[in-house]
């Protein structure tokens, strides 16, 4: 039983922070089809946010909230730095400077703060443990659990009753007929940006806070498990996403309490593998999004 | 002349000016540079074939090129120094030495046989969904190389291949590549490919099995990955999973994009422009370092520039500096427009 509520925990902790990281690529996939290659620098920024106001004695919170501010900054400076200009030109320039823009913000992260892990401040919280029904758990995962669903919950209530939310739908699924309509298409697109470096930024603070230290490359696993959500998902449609990271995280921790030590390093290997199959199996992911219309 | 040998004649010129100038002048350090240059040609020209044909950016390549290299690693590394480098190898592996050429073949032909077996179901993929795959791939293959301690030695450096790459080999082999691409281009499967990148729908309606001749290039591209491994890894000599990681794709993907990923000419333009900036940018850092005026190291600088110029490229020319014709087209132009006015 207490194994059983363990593994449950895990999965829904692991699989929160997943569907986060998910759903802010997937919110850009959406609407302008095009994939941010630095959505992991924004949870970098996150990270060194929070090392860098550390040591100046504002409470924690505060520093949370900076550092949230700084992904979302981030966020829209993307925008305008690697997508805008060269948006309306081919798929693969665009993927490009987004990737190169990431090894842009890693770079410039080696070279004026440090190569070197950084250690982050953290509350008590993270740090504490509780028992439920026998199986001890890390505070940190209610925290996720708890974060997940209510970003989770705000993102849909978002997404389906307000004018911002039904714009970005109406862009996702046929951008120039939302500009026709009268849907300010920047505006769209820098409030999405906006809303993907928030939950970078929420995924980062999640994130630090279960290694507890930040380098230059901390963004590379959570885009990476953020990619492979949203391709198992179906790459547009933002419940595909969601789904895509708790099954990820589902697979994850099966592999984590059935492999052994000697296969556990591959675990990695195992994961894609089984990805790929999903692929083999549904090349659009589970769920198919909104027609697709063509990029502006 | 057609068009497609003016090409080719082209750029074996250029290679051959590239080797023979910098033997010329005789100073040891261009004849590495120059070597590098030979290998990332390999590399980068057989990034083209899947690429600059099919559409889609594949980052798994360099992760072909790590199987290249610890291919021929096994198999050459000599049998009494095996014990130390690879000490949990397989005892029927123990004893094989074979020559570096051979390896190289072997080097190509695993990595091919990796990419067969596993890139097909991608292969249906397109788009984004089909980038991010083979960036996942790139982590699968350095997690592999990684952690299969008997074959790699792990994460520690591996040690002892003989050092057998020389300009000449080098230059040979990139000679060899750049032909293989160029030949692709022009196959049945290339131009249906290209057909495929231009309009998938068009072309699949036309008949062309899009997956099938997108496969095919892919493992073209990775026996080129593989052999241009083997050949870094006879030229390095010791080697860690580390160096087929990120930061290398990130360079030969530069190499590709700022020359035009659709050419082979960009190809060959863009890996000599930017090995050289490489070069010079490594050599400032290097010079920063030493005179070491006030906070400590300069790491990264090389690829911030690198980064700002490829987003520049990006913005002012997406498509490169050769975006859509070869060389000798672009020449054969030249000559009618003036054979025209005449």
């Amino acid at each position: 039983m207490a194994f059983a509520i363990q593994f449950v925990i895990d999965v829904l902790s692991l699989g929160g922070a997943y569907a986060l990281m998910a759903l802010g690529l997937v919110i850009i996939y959406g609407i302008l089809r095009l994939v941010n290659f630095a959505y992991g620098e924004l949870i970098m920024v996150a990270g060194y946010t929070l090392y860098l106001t550390g040591g100046s004695g504002l409470p924690w919170i505060v520093t949370a909230v900076l550092a949230l501010i700084m992904a979302v900054v981030f966020g829209i400076f993307t925008d305008y730095a690697a997508f805008r200009p060269v948006r309306a030109k081919s798929v693969t320039a665009v993927l490009i400077t987004s990737f190169a823009f990431s090894n842009l913000l890693q770079n410039a992260a080696l070279l004026f703060i440090s190569p070197r892990p950084r250690y982050v401040p953290l509350p008590e919280v993270f740090s504490q443990t509780v028992t439920i029904a026998g199986a001890v758990t890390p505070v940190r995962n209610l925290l996720t659990i708890a974060a997940s669903i209510v970003l989770l919950a705000a993102v849909a209530f978002l997404m389906r009753k307000t004018t911002l939310g039904i714009a970005m739908r109406a862009a996702a699924s046929n951008f120039t007929m939302a500009r026709m309509l009268g849907v300010p298409a920047n505006l769209i697109i820098s409030l999405a940006f906006a809303l993907s470096g928030f939950l970078a930024g929420v995924v980062g603070i999640l994130w630090i806070g279960r290694i507890g230290t930040v380098v230059p490359g901390i963004g590379l696993e959570p885009l990476l498990v953020a990619f492979i959500a949203t391709v198992i998902g179906g790459m547009r449609s933002l419940p595909g996403a969601v789904i895509g990271g708790f099954l990820l995280a589902f697979i994850d921790t099966t592999l984590n309490y059935t492999l052994s030590q000697d296969l556990l390093k591959f675990r990695d290997a195992f994961t894609f593998g089984l990805v790929i199959l999903i692929l083999l199996w549904r090349p659009d992911g589970l769920i198919k999004g909104p027609a697709s219309g063509q990029r502006t | 002349m057609k068009p497609s040998h003016l090409t080719a004649l082209v750029l074996l010129a250029v290679i051959v000016i590239v080797g023979v100038g910098s033997h010329l002048l005789g100073i040891r350090l261009y004849d590495r540079i120059a070597t590098n240059l030979m290998i990332s040609l390999v590399l980068v020209v057989g990034l083209q074939t899947f690429m600059g044909n099919s559409g889609l950016l594949s980052f798994a390549h360099i992760g072909f090129m790590g199987l290249g290299a610890y291919t021929s690693a096994v198999l050459t590394i000599p049998s009494q120094m095996k014990g130390m480098a690879l000490p949990d190898l397989y005892p029927f592996l123990a004893g094989v030495e074979v020559s570096p050429l051979l390896a190289m073949l072997a080097g190509g032909l695993v990595a091919a046989a990796v990419a067969a077996a596993i890139a097909y179901p991608l292969m249906r993929l397109s788009d984004a969904a089909a980038v991010i795959t083979s960036f996942a791939l790139l982590v699968v293959l350095y997690t592999v190389m990684n952690n299969w301690s008997a074959l790699t030695n792990g994460p520690r450096t591996l040690f002892g291949l003989p050092r057998t790459t020389d300009l000449p080999t080098a230059a040979s082999v990139a000679v060899l590549a750049v032909i293989a691409a160029l030949v692709f281009k022009e196959s049945r499967t290339g131009k249906l490919l290209r057909a495929s990148r231009e309009d998938e729908v068009a072309a699949a309606a036309l008949g062309a099995n899009i997956p099938l001749l997108r496969w095919r290039a892919f493992i073209l591209a990775a026996f080129l990955a593989g052999v241009g491994g083997s050949l870094w890894g006879h030229f390095i000599t010791s080697f860690s999973p580390k160096a087929f990681y990120l930061k290398e794709t990130f360079l030969i993907v530069t190499m590709l994009v700022v020359g035009g990923a659709n050419t082979v000419t960009g190809a060959v333009v863009g890996t000599v422009l930017i090995t050289v900036a490489y070069e010079a940018l490594r050599g400032t850092e290097g010079l920063l370092n030493a005179t070491s005026f006030g906070a400590g190291q300069v790491i990264g600088l090389t690829e911030i520039v690198l980064a700002l110029a490829m987003i520049a490229v990006m913005i002012l020319k997406p498509g490169g500096i050769f975006p859509t014709r070869e060389i000798g087209d672009i020449l054969a132009r030249l000559r009618a427009r003036k054979e025209t006015r005449s």
